[in-house]
């Protein structure tokens, strides 16, 4: 920011793997005192950069200086006495231990008879302190906190070295818009201290809220270092892509236009649906070729609500009545035989299976719904597997290799192609656009609105408020796990309707506990 | 032309990969030592009926560690384990001989005394179903638990002794021959055919790898793993009761405390070479026969080689980790980067 | 969701807020430690039991006899807690035990001096429990099968130096390990003795605590229980540590070994068949997670008492007869398994 020298300065990386250049020749600049975002869409290089940065990887070409010094790193732990610290996505820390020894755990201050757990209870309370964390509780086991929280004690832990560069990598995919703002507090902090942030993120908004400057990367190749103030949103997108995303922004316009009546009996009724502790009783209707939006914060209850329409968790009250029978679906194998379908928030450990191929892991449900003993030919399999690999655009369209080689995108979409493969009237899509790259957004949400048209029901749920309001018919704005109001959708529905009746909800409550 | 050679190359290397491949020259390697030692090892006789010798002792051992290694399979398949199925056997070979001993010896009752006795087996493994699947407890530990109390239950059940019975019929189960062929390792190869038939003709292979890569995404795809779950124990029962009724009818006499005894660890290596990793997934009800087979060899040939039986473990020890290393990719790696550096050096030899 | 904040020192005890937030803390910490409190109500349950029903059991012998007859158990036991506790298993101790004592004992005999002996027998076990781990930490074979070969190892090649039992020469230094030490002398041979091998359990099980709790070492083993790839990426130096733990256990055998040996007298090749399943009961019972992270030492000596118990009540009983041991063995623990299976469902649900 200043004129202060690079603390990080990376020119030239190349990085290959079997078949892909993974990384050609990039630059990459990190000031003291800065939050520099990283972008560019999934498989652009971002976590291969990253992984070069914290000697995950080792780099072909190029050159590494830290704080004006070459380096060479053979491993994570030459990156951390570099002074390089990493949080990642996914909370890496031990949930079996509390909170003080997470955050100190290899750095414990020993004595004479060992770890002098006092002293370093001390310390760990100390660096809390620094990042304005000082009313948790050291003692307290890490399971029993909520992931928001965890991911700030695992940025503790990280600063329990002070380090010079802290590496953010994807830590608000799970977090809602108050826990974002408690992490952008600590990370402004952080900065305000000198260290140096190298923030990844695929939320738009974030990027424009916290970062100094911009570094775009695309298929691997550096694309241009911008401060953010000089790169306006639509810019930076095009950028990203590579291409104009108009295609992306007349989807909304058009399925908002077509307003739909629901006519006749419902395809799926429910009444004081709910499951102790994870969702309360809620009331539900759902009509043919509708699309349902289900808004709210994560922890809102909207996958709770998702998972009982499907039977995943089982609920204890309420009546669902499909087609006007009164049914009772206690199991995702009921489910599926009264053609509902599921595709879970958690693609990596509740969608695919990794190391099944695509074509078995596309046909497994409509297996599964038909029973082991009558199985699908060899035929019928392929002719399943090249209907949906075509029509959703599955590329590459090899239905015999592994899915875990597919990207996060086209993984949804086999996914995707799973679930519509068991022909279901009612179609629940939990987060399907997450963390997954532009292009491949807009044709999942393409396929949603030509299910729809079908005469499909769906639910759609995402944290991209934006998505909801393009896609849905009606919304259910959710809080605290009930339903908070259903909105018809039309012209007059924005994002901001749905976040104004979410916070006017919180004011209220306020008000009556005060 | 380079490229069928490079397409030769691919499937040697998918050969070389295979793990049962080197469970096969494993069992060719034993048999040379033997004809090493004895020229004369590999001849089969033929009097009175039936055909004699090495090879055939060999087949004849190999049908009980068949039957339990088909079960093992399956089970290990869904990331589970079956620790019980060497007290499951002597829990079969107890019931069978406890029953023949207070019986006349028909027909009629050897096939009851079966019924019974693979019903029972059935029942024990179904109970591990039920531990693993509605209680939700580790396989390791419920079938633990059932490899202690089977081998107690056995005990109770002959009071303590090592029960002896005739049953002509019965004994012929495990001595009999059609066609001079043993009739047990005949009746071995039928049943691993039936259940690799059952298995990969209908889709339950192809479930059985889905609960063992990821049971939560396969529960809501729909897969029912509770009930596969309770099937695949009940039928590695089941294969372990038939395993122990060939161990016991062999001698008519019920051993309480050596039937069966850790032959879960032979099983569990007779899988392990076959190719299927233990944390589930993808299986091959092939590669475990070749590992049982592997094994019965093995223990043939340190018998004939003079070895004290007793010393067996050692030899099996020395084949799990030569296995294992083979399967490592460290090891893997090793030999890809000599033979990339071998490449070179013949590249720069043909150009120099 | 007012958590006040908690002083940076140690405070004067006392203060009312910081008082009930630390019992709050101290609850949600201890429910990890219910199931080593029922281990500890149950050995407790079972000594009043043992005295109303039996009688002569509280007393010194009776107890001295308890600790003595069971110090090689503790120790095992005491190892295994570590490899549990990463999430591992350690299937070659009983394995271990045979072949060091067999050589111990013939190394012993053959003239050497008896500390070397008894080194080279601590060594076997390190020796073997290091093949097991660099399997496991460089050749990313599973537990489960790299201890299954070093068992197979070690029990081979116990078998190939001497399949008989082995006599320790009555003149032999080794045995005075087992000198029975009055502490206190009661009327007639009600005394409280301890043996040199109960104070070698006592030490290891002090340093196993004092090593888990009070060294990054330890901490790190708990750390990998919980979650292998978290402590990798936290820097932690894991494969040092698994290598370790390994090696710690198999030393420990060695020393049980050394331990039972002088007390037994002989060795045997057939020694310590089983012991390491006795030793993963003892350690789940006294509360430890099979799947690793939580746990401690202390328990699992409860664990490994309340096993021992078990057979002095067996044998006091008569009624019993000795083939329900292992079915009772099995019951406790499948108690014990469920017992944690419930409190970890229960977990979860508070955590919501």
């Amino acid at each position: 920011m200043t004129g202060a020298p690079p603390i990080v300065e990376m020119t030239g990386i190349s990085i290959s793997f079997p078949g892909v250049k993974a990384l050609d020749a990039v630059d990459f600049r990190l000031f003291p005192g800065e939050v520099h975002t990283l972008m560019g869409e999934n498989g652009a290089g971002k976590s291969t950069l990253i992984k070069a940065l914290t000697g995950v990887y080792k780099i072909d070409e190029g050159q590494i200086l830290v704080a004006g010094e070459e380096r060479r790193f053979g491993g994570t732990a030459d990156a951390q006495a570099a002074g390089i610290a990493t949080v990642y996505q996914e909370v890496n820390l031990c949930s079996n231990l509390s909170i003080g020894e997470n955050v100190m755990l290899g750095h414990e201050v020993r004595g004479p008879f060992g770890i002098n757990w006092k002293a370093t209870h001390r310390a760990a309370a100390d660096v809390l302190a620094t990042l304005g964390l000082e009313q948790l509780d050291l003692r307290r086991p890490l399971a029993t906190l909520s992931l928001a929280i965890q991911q700030l004690v695992a940025i503790s832990r990280a600063m329990v070295t002070k380090p010079k560069v802290l590496i953010l990598d994807e830590p608000t995919s799970s977090l809602d818009a108050n826990e974002v703002a408690n992490l952008f507090t600590v990370i402004r902090r952080l900065r305000d201290q000198g260290v140096a942030i190298l923030f990844v993120t695929h939320f738009l908004d974030q990027v424009y809220a916290i970062s100094d400057r911009i570094t775009v990367l695309r298929n691997g190749g550096f694309v241009g270092e911008y401060p953010t103030r000089e790169l306006d949103r639509t810019t930076l997108i095009s950028k990203m892509i590579g291409k104009d995303f108009a295609t992306l922004r007349s989807l909304g316009s058009e399925r908002q236009s077509h307003h739909y009546e629901p006519r006749g009996e419902p395809l799926l009724k429910a009444e004081d649906l709910g499951r102790k502790g994870s969702s309360e009783p809620t009331d539900l209707e759902l009509h043919q070729g509708e699309v349902l939006g289900l808004a709210g914060l994560l922890g809102s209850g909207r996958t709770e609500l998702a998972r009982l329409l499907y039977g995943a968790d089982k609920p204890d009250s309420g009546t669902v009545w499909l087609r006007g029978k009164k049914t009772d679906i206690h199991n995702p194998t009921a489910a599926l035989a009264h053609r509902i379908a599921f595709s879970s928030e958690n693609r990596r450990d509740e969608g695919i299976i990794r190391d099944l191929t695509v074509r078995e892991n596309l046909v497994l449900a409509v297996q599964a719904k038909r029973g082991w003993f009558r199985p699908l030919s060899r035929k019928e399999q392929d002719a399943l597997v090249r209907k949906y690999l075509t029509e959703l655009n599955v590329r590459p369209a090899d239905p015999e290799r592994p899915i875990k080689f597919l990207s996060g995108g086209n993984q949804q979409k086999v996914l995707l192609g799973r679930w519509l493969a068991t022909e279901p009237d009612l179609l629940i899509l939990d987060e399907p656009t997450r963390g997954i790259d532009v292009g491949a957004k807009a044709e999942i949400q393409a396929a949603v609105a030509a299910l729809a048209a079908k005469g499909v029901a769906v639910v759609f749920i995402s944290s991209e408020l934006e998505e909801v309001v393009r896609l849905s018919d009606r919304i259910i704005v959710m809080k605290d796990h009930r339903k908070l109001a259903e909105l018809e959708n039309g012209p007059h529905v924005t994002a901001e309707t749905i976040v104004a009746v979410i916070a006017d909800e919180g004011d209220d409550e306020e008000g009556d506990s005060e | 032309m380079t490229d069928v050679a490079s397409r030769l190359a691919a499937r040697r290397g998918a050969i070389v990969r295979n793990q049962a491949f080197w469970g096969v020259i494993a069992i060719v390697l034993l048999l040379a030592v033997n004809v090493v030692a004895d020229p004369g090892y590999l001849s089969i006789g033929y009097n009175s009926g039936h055909l004699s010798g090495n090879l055939i002792d060999i087949l004849r051992a190999s049908a009980p560690i068949l039957m339990i290694a088909v079960g093992m399979c399956l089970v290990v398949a869904t990331g589970g384990i079956d620790l019980s199925v060497g007290s499951i056997m002597v829990v079969a070979g107890a019931v069978s001989m406890e029953l023949l001993s207070g019986m006349d010896g028909t027909t009629g009752d050897a096939a009851l005394t079966l019924a019974i006795a693979l019903g029972i087996a059935t029942v024990l493994g179904a109970v591990n179903g039920v531990l693993v699947s509605v209680v939700g407890l580790q396989p390791f530990i419920s079938t633990l638990v059932m490899m202690l109390a089977g081998r107690g239950i056995a005990k109770v059940i002959t009071g303590g002794q090592n029960t002896t019975a005739d049953n002509d019929s019965f004994a012929w189960l495990a001595n009999g021959y059609v066609l001079g062929v043993p009739v047990v390792f005949l009746l071995a190869i039928v049943i691993v055919v039936l259940v690799a038939l059952l298995v990969r003709r209908s889709a339950l292979g192809l479930m059985l790898e889905a609960i063992g890569m990821d049971s939560r995404a396969s529960r809501l795809a729909g897969v029912k793993r509770r009930s596969l779950q309770l099937t695949v124990y009940s039928v590695s029962g089941l294969l372990a009761g038939i395993a122990g009724v060939f161990a016991t009818a062999s001698v008519m006499t019920v051993d309480v405390s050596r039937t069966g005894y850790q032959l879960e660890l032979d099983a569990i290596l007779a899988v392990v070479i076959g190719g299927t990793s233990l944390a589930g997934g993808k299986f091959s009800i092939g590669g475990a026969v070749i590992g049982g087979l592997l094994i019965a060899t093995l223990d043939k040939t340190v018998v004939f080689l003079g070895v004290p039986a007793a010393a067996t473990p050692a030899f099996k020890a020395i084949v799990i980790v030569v296995l294992c290393l083979l399967q490592s990719e460290r090891v893997r790696s090793l030999f890809r980067h000599r033979r990339a550096l071998r490449a070179q050096s013949q590249k720069e030899a043909v150009a120099a | 969701m007012t958590v006040t904040t908690r002083p940076p020192t140690g405070s004067a005890p006392g203060t009312a807020p910081s008082l009930a937030e630390r019992l709050g803390a101290r609850l949600s910490a201890r429910l990890s430690a219910l199931p080593t409190v029922a281990a500890l109500l149950i050995f407790v349950g079972m000594i009043i039991y043992g005295e109303a029903a039996y009688g002569r059991i509280v007393q010194f012998n009776t107890l001295s006899n308890l600790l003595v007859n069971n110090s090689h158990l503790i120790i095992l036991a005491v190892g295994l807690t570590f490899v549990i506790l990463t999430g591992g298993i350690d299937l070659s101790v009983g394995a271990v035990i045979a072949f060091s004592s067999v050589a111990g004992v013939m190394l012993s005999n053959a003239g050497w001096h008896p500390v070397a002996a008894v080194l080279v027998m601590v060594l076997i076990g390190s020796v073997l429990g290091l093949i097991s781990g660099v399997l496991i930490q460089y050749f990313g074979v599973q537990p489960f099968i790299a201890t299954l070969a070093t068992m197979f190892l070690a029990r081979g090649l116990a078998s190939m130096l001497s399949t008989v039992p082995e006599r320790l020469a009555d003149d032999s230094a080794i045995r005075e390990l087992a000198t029975q030490l009055k502490i206190i002398d009661g009327d007639k041979v009600n005394d409280l003795v301890i043996t040199p091998g109960v104070i070698a359990a006592i030490v290891i099980v002090v340093l196993g605590f004092l090593v888990l709790h009070r060294t990054r070492f330890g901490r790190t083993v708990y750390a990998i229980g919980g979650s292998e790839q978290s402590a990798t990426l936290m820097g932690l130096p894991v494969p040092a540590t698994k290598l370790g733990i390994y090696v710690i256990s198999g030393t420990l055998a060695g020393i049980a070994a050394v331990v039972y040996t002088s007390r037994l007298g002989s060795a045997q090749n057939i020694t310590g068949i089983g012991w390491e399943l006795d030793a993963i009961a003892a350690v789940v019972i006294g509360g430890t997670l099979l799947t690793g992270g939580t746990g401690f030492v202390l328990g699992s000596v409860v664990g490994a008492l309340v096993l021992g118990l078990m057979n002095v009540l067996i044998t006091r009983d008569g009624g019993i007869r000795p083939e329900m041991t292992t079915i009772i063995t099995g019951g406790i623990l499948l108690v014990f398994v469920i017992l944690q299976r419930v409190l970890a469902a229960r977990r979860r649900a508070t955590q919501g």
